[in-house]
């Protein structure tokens, strides 16, 4: 019964999503503020009613009920709970669904917090918002619905994908779409800006929130799709230049440079036609991403059924909305008018030249992740592309805009003095260059460009702490004061900092491990031992176990360096019962910022088992960097200027109040 | 600086910063892509040895043969043709006789040996690579759900 409930919830959202598409746009053109006031009264009906239809479809998972066929082929009644709710979305019908349920979502935040926006700017945002609702409930209505019946039911599932069995799928997918989808308002936005054809440095202070929030969570989903493959893949790699990691990074970095280019449009209102552009490229990758990893054109873990009419569903969406958005672009753009001058050593000139490198970078990854599809539809020759393209195309663009960063916060807007500035960074570049020194010191033999990497890092890192000293007054005034007006800087220039920190954090970690690690196999035998890195592995040798839906083969090995054994790791070969599918469990053991990763093989004939064994210095610092940068994005988003409704002048006009009484 | 002015420096640092972008994947694109062969293309049109290609389809039956420690020998096979295949390091979990593959590697200059350096099986038990589908069912030997 709520099977069917859900499905019926689904066609309503649908049938509210067209009403949402079309009465407010309708209104603003009339300008009827009944018709407008429409659209955040659908936008929550319809949140409400594809919440339910997901809702009905983790009932049908939690309670295992076969009788629906994605729960058929997805689940088992075995599997832990936590693996029943996050298999919801562990196949392609339920992430669609989630898909959706995060766009309605982003949809009902703006119709809830959007209470100050221009009433004709909402509701053709949010028509927007419907438009894309209203396609993707198409698609998952007529090629995934995952309501689907079975009858007779089946008496036991198949169970999920046991590589999807783990905590991962629980964050991970969720945490991504919030990015990639919450993507979608700055895409709406731009939209009915450009259909309104007005637009404003008040238009870059709405959006700029959502950026930031949609940033932030991309980032974080991003690093965790990275770690898992990580720990879960058994192979040791953390970025594979997959074309389906490619598919989550580009609108990262052009989210990226939408959240920089928003900046100088709100502060200057300036580059306003370039940022609508990049607002409608930044979505325009996600549904990229969206058909590349749905569709079955790439091969990939993420493939879940290829089924070629979805491919052709989600392409001809794929071709409407980014045709018409440039479309609307290219009609549209000579209205808006250009706003604020600035030299090129400025604030904006520095945000102008981080936009000009993450595009081009977003371009190449393009070309890239593309380039085997389109070959092989022209000439039917089947190539790769894989990571040496793009350590050649992507790296080389990284290195001046990471050596840039620090520049950028300390220069003004405007005009900036770049001797000054330059100054001001004496004591980051002295440090940069001494660790590069210690780097080659200490680490004999140590690549001259691992170590100006590394230095890269700590670049960025000092460079944010001088940034931030020199807003609290560094060389001014006496400590304590520094102290205080420490305290007062605003949130923004706290989530600057962190994320350009974070980044120096990530550098240092990829450098460190892609310069550093080593990696062996070998055959093992009870009793036998390895050296990797400072430490020392005994094999202890094979132990049978068995957990609630799998039997496995657990090698423990004792870790000791210096003769002296401080800890054990254990690495799993598992059969899944249901699937009879094995899986490598990686054994990870994090010493300090490193780890220690082994991987079991098969067992040779002479009794002995195949080990991989990897040494990673400074691994973690990969993903603490992300984690500082992500903490950065939601440090900026409490800052009480992106709370519009709440500006800087009647702060002001609030404190004077205050001083009057 | 006029707002002309301006505009030029943009552009023209644009297209200098693009320019650069364009030239580096012209050559990366020369330099660093794997084309991928079928055994059958092979027998039909050798690669040279040392080139770096990605090499699909079976494993042949009864042909994977565990040397001393960690250097795996088999064969892939579209069965039409069959490339011998060395490897060394840890097979993927779903590696199997009969399952398709993908390897990456080159032919020794010595002998017709093929030295793969990676081993790609899929994630899936029900998952076959697509490149590896598509030149089966070109030999006619595709027995999965038509696509």
């Amino acid at each position: 019964m709520i099977v069917e409930l859900g499905h019926y919830a689904l066609v309503m959202a649908l049938a509210v999503a067209l009403i949402q598409s079309v009465l407010p746009v309708i209104g603003s053109i009339r300008q009827d503020a009944g018709l407008m006031a429409l659209a955040p009264a659908a936008a929550v009906t319809s949140f409400f009613l594809v919440l339910l239809a997901f809702i009905a479809l983790t009932v049908s998972y939690v309670t295992s009920d076969f009788s629906v066929q994605n729960v058929w082929e997805n689940s088992h009644s075995l599997k832990p709970m936590i693996y029943k709710i996050s298999g919801v979305w562990g196949n392609h019908e339920g992430s669609m669904l989630l898909w959706i349920l995060i766009l309605v979502f982003f949809s009902a935040l703006v119709a809830f917090f959007g209470g100050n926006l221009p009433a004709a700017l909402k509701a053709n945002a949010l028509a927007v918002q419907a438009w894309i609702t209203a396609a993707f409930l198409f698609f998952v209505l007529l090629t995934s619905n995952p309501f689907q019946r079975l009858n007779p039911a089946p008496i036991e599932g198949r169970d999920l994908n046991p590589i999807l069995q783990d905590v991962g799928l629980a964050i991970h997918p969720p945490l991504l779409y919030l990015g990639y989808v919450g993507f979608s308002i700055c895409f709406s936005f731009a939209i009915a800006a450009l259909i309104d054809g007005r637009i404003d440095a008040a238009w870059a202070r709405w959006v700029r929130p959502w950026t930031l929030a949609a940033w932030t969570a991309l980032t974080a989903g991003i690093a965790m799709g990275s770690y898992w493959a990580y720990y879960e893949l058994g192979w040791g790699g953390w970025w594979f230049w997959d074309p389906v990691e490619n598919a989550s990074f580009m609108p990262w970095l052009a989210g990226t440079a939408l959240l920089h280019s928003a900046l100088v449009m709100e502060k200057r209102e300036a580059l306003k036609i370039w940022t609508v552009l990049l607002a409608i490229i930044t979505f325009s990758l996600s549904l990229l991403g969206t058909f590349l990893v749905r569709s079955g054109v790439l091969t990939s873990v993420h493939a879940f059924a290829t089924d070629p009419t979805r491919g052709v569903f989600i392409l001809g969406i794929l071709v409407v909305f980014i045709g018409g958005a440039f479309s609307l672009f290219a009609l549209r753009a000579q209205s808006l008018k250009q706003g604020g001058l600035f030299a090129p050593i400025s604030r904006e000139g520095a945000l102008v030249l981080n936009n000009l490198f993450l595009t081009t970078a977003t371009l190449t990854v393009l070309v890239g992740t593309l380039y085997p599809l389109v070959l092989e539809a022209v000439t039917g020759s089947k190539i790769s592309v894989g990571p040496p393209f793009f350590n050649l195309t992507f790296g080389p663009l990284m290195v001046p805009l990471l050596l840039a960063v620090p520049f950028g916060p300390l220069l003004a807007w405007k005009r900036g003095d770049l001797l000054a500035v330059s100054q001001r960074l004496y004591a980051a570049a002295g440090v940069s260059l001494l660790t590069a020194l210690a780097v080659v010191y200490f680490a004999t033999g140590a690549p001259v460009l691992a170590a100006l990497g590394i230095a890269m890092g700590v670049w960025l890192i000092c460079g944010s702490l001088t940034d931030l000293a020199y807003r609290a007054g560094a060389g001014r005034v006496d400590l304590q004061v520094m102290w205080q007006r420490f305290k007062g800087l605003p949130r923004s220039a706290f989530g600057t900092a962190l994320a350009h920190l974070g980044l120096g954090v990530s550098v240092i970690g990829i450098v460190a491990v892609t310069a550093f690690s080593t990696e062996l196999v070998t055959t093992m035998k009870q009793g036998g031992q390895t050296v990797s890195g400072p430490y020392t592995l005994v094999f202890e040798g094979l132990r049978p176990n068995t957990g609630p839906n799998y039997t496995e083969l657990q090698g423990r090995f004792a870790v000791s360096r210096d003769g002296e054994q401080f800890a054990t790791v254990t690495s799993a070969k598992r059969i899944y019962t249901a699937r009879r599918m094995p899986t490598t469990e990686a054994g990870i053991l994090t010493i300090g910022p490193s780890q220690l990763y082994v991987s079991l093989g098969d067992e040779t004939p002479d009794g002995g088992t195949v080990v991989r064994v990897w040494w990673k210095p400074w691994v973690t610092f990969i993903w603490i960097g992300t984690i500082i940068m992500s903490v950065g994005g939601i440090v900026s988003l409490f800052d009480r200027r992106l709370r519009v409704g709440a500006p800087a002048a009647s702060r002001k006009r609030a404190a004077a109040a205050e001083q009057a009484i | 600086m006029t707002r002309k002015q301006k505009r030029l420096a943009v552009i023209a640092g644009g297209v200098g910063v693009l320019g650069v972008a364009v030239l580096l994947v012209l050559f990366a694109l020369q330099e660093q892509i794997v084309y991928f062969h079928s055994p059958t293309d092979i027998a039909e049109k050798p690669v040279n040895p040392g080139t770096r290609i990605r090499l699909g389809g079976l494993v042949a039956e009864n042909s994977v043969a565990r040397g001393q420690g960690t250097t795996v020998e088999f064969a892939v096979t579209d069965t039409a043709n069959t490339v011998e295949i060395t490897y060394t390091g840890i097979l993927p979990d779903l590696f199997r006789e009969g399952q398709g593959v993908v390897v990456e590697g080159a032919f020794r200059p010595d002998n017709a040996l093929f030295v793969a350096d990676t081993v790609l099986a899929k994630h899936d038990e029900t998952y076959m690579p697509k490149e590896v589908a598509d030149s089966l069912k070109k030999q006619g030997v595709w027995q999965g759900n038509e696509e």
